[in-house]
């Protein structure tokens, strides 16, 4: 797979640790919603080093794609695109590269998103690909961060789940939570896991019924068994660990849970 | 930091005046010396260089390390879905004749063995580095287990040519020469660090490969099966290379 040289043409901090990247391609290869890009940073002496970067952005528009980097303390790579990137500059990369952690609209089952921190890139761009799309599948998106600032993509996630009613959103702060706050707080565990499902079969169940009242629904039997056809658990890896052990627990099958770790 | 493979590839395309810059700024200290390029023409056969860009580099490796890793300390995890539950009660190794393909291993078994078989075979011990495709490498490990080679006396198959599938609980599978894993090249490991291997790497069991990428060295390993032909595992089917020498490079396809 060749090396090509990209072009940042802009650079938006978005949370007080992720920026934001839109790279540019010479070449716009397509790509499918969930795969990454490998980059090369090269010193001047040839030092060089090597990461992978998911695509946040549609495959829709494959020409220029977005990255969602966060800032590690210390970290080689992230922190000379959070210190030193500006527009203009070139940067090598190769891809688009995996295909184990994508979603293509042939697949039209209920989807359960969970992202922890910067791991909503690669599911940003499913979340997106779904809503370019006339008919899509029923979604859920549990988002766990640490602050309300660092609820990345808020006004664009906020907007969808409140205009389709068929994109659901769950945003979890593990640390501080300000005053009016309505959503969860705390880290994901088999409980919220739990409520999510219930929530989700009882709509699969409504949507059975027709018209149906939420209890008429509820007492309806749910042929299929699990609201989500497929799972996709992106963030560090100690978060997708334990989340992918309470899909299991749920009975969900070993074969519908796709992960992504990003860090150690 | 093997710096002679980088910079053959590096210096190609260069006037030999800019080849000298460059190398006397590599003898300099790269964090006090900007180097100007000259413009020149783009090529994928080129790489670029990122003017500000000096990396926190790591202390050296006490031996090289394959082109485009970096080492870690810690051991990261990487797998294509969830840490499948494995009992080591019911748990069980085997063999597979060739016949049908890729994965499917409804064919003769050669041999198999239990927890307690597996246990009860000559152990080997083995101090070795690994290399990810996800561009860490970790140096010094201790793993412990038994050879292929063990398991291919113990069970009286002649040495196979050709290739293996490795299958796994989970689903996962990896294709290997059968050359790269006999003469001590590959292991059954249920030993990390002296402490039984943990679930999220592998265990109870893992194959370790660990002159290929670490995906070829597949966890929660179940079985090998043999094969005449080449044929894709798991992430070589989404474009990862069939084979994944690091010291090549060979991430992906065609690399
Ligand atoms: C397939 C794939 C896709 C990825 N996609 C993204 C993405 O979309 N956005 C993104 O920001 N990152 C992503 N990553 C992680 C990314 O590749 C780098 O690992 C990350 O940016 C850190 O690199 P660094 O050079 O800054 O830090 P390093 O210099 O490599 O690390 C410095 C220290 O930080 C630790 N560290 C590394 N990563 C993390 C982490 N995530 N959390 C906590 N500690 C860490 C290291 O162990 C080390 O001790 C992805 C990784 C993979 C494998």
């Amino acid at each position: 797979m060749d090396w090509q040289i990209a072009t940042v043409e802009s650079v938006h901090a978005e949370s007080p640790r992720v920026k934001l990247f839109r790279l540019k391609l010479p070449a716009g290869q397509k790509f499918s919603a969930g795969q990454y890009y490998d980059i090369r940073l090269t010193a001047p002496d040839g030092y060089q080093a090597q990461r992978s970067y998911s695509i946040s952005s549609s495959p829709e528009k494959p020409g220029v794609i977005e990255l969602v980097i966060e800032l590690i303390p210390g970290g080689e790579v992230s922190s000379y695109f959070h210190e030193a990137v500006v527009p203009g500059e070139r940067i090598e990369l190769r891809g688009p590269i995996g295909g184990h952690f994508t979603w293509t609209p042939n697949y039209i089952k209920p989807l359960l998103l969970v992202a922890g921190g910067s791991g909503i890139a690669p599911l940003m761009s499913i979340i997106r690909r779904r809503a370019t799309l006339d008919s899509s599948p029923r979604m859920l998106l549990m988002f766990s961060v640490r602050t309300e600032h660092d609820i990345l993509f808020r006004q664009e996630l906020e907007r969808m789940a409140h205009e389709d009613a068929d994109f659901d959103l769950t945003i979890t702060l593990t640390r501080a939570v300000p005053e009016g706050w309505t959503g969860e707080t705390r880290r994901i565990d088999a409980q919220m896991i739990d409520t999510a499902f219930d929530a989700a079969t009882g709509k699969t169940r409504l949507r059975e019924a027709g018209t149906g009242t939420p209890e008429a629904a509820k007492a309806a039997p749910n042929p299929a068994g699990q609201p989500f056809g497929r799972a996709y658990i992106c963030g560090g890896t100690g978060f997708v660990e334990s989340i992918a052990s309470y899909l299991l627990e749920t009975g969900m099958d070993y074969d519908d849970i796709r992960t992504e770790r990003f860090g150690p | 930091m093997s710096y002679d493979r980088v910079n053959m590839e590096f210096y190609r395309g260069l006037s030999p005046g800019t080849v000298n810059i460059l190398r006397t700024a590599k003898i300099a200290d790269a964090r006090k010396t900007l180097v100007s390029i000259p413009p020149k023409t783009l090529d994928s056969s080129w790489n670029m260089i990122n003017n500000r860009f000096f990396g926190r580099r790591r202390p050296a490796p006490p031996r090289p390390i394959p082109p485009g890793q970096y080492l870690e300390d810690g051991f990261p995890v990487l797998s294509a879905g969830p840490t499948p539950p494995v009992d080591t009660a019911t748990w069980e190794f085997t063999i597979h004749g060739p016949g049908g393909n890729g994965n499917d291993s409804g064919t003769e078994t050669l041999g198999s063995w239990d927890w307690s078989a597996l246990n009860a075979l000559p152990q080997t011990e083995l101090h070795t580095d690994l290399h990810c495709v996800t561009k860490w490498s970790k140096l010094d490990t201790d793993w412990r287990g038994v050879t292929i080679d063990t398991l291919f006396e113990d069970a009286g198959i002649a040495r196979p040519g050709g290739f293996v599938m490795a299958f796994c609980d989970g689903g996962y599978t990896t294709n290997l020469p059968v050359e790269d894993i006999v003469d001590g090249k590959g292991l059954l490991v249920h030993t990390y660090d002296g402490e039984p291997l943990a679930p999220e790497h592998g265990g109870p069991v893992r194959l370790l490969v660990p002159h290929l990428y670490l995906w070829k060295s597949a966890k929660w390993v179940r079985g090998l099966k043999l094969m005449e032909q080449d044929s894709p595992g798991f992430w070589e089917g989404y474009g990862y290379h069939m084979y994944g020498d690091p010291w090549r490079e060979q991430r992906y396809t065609n690399d």
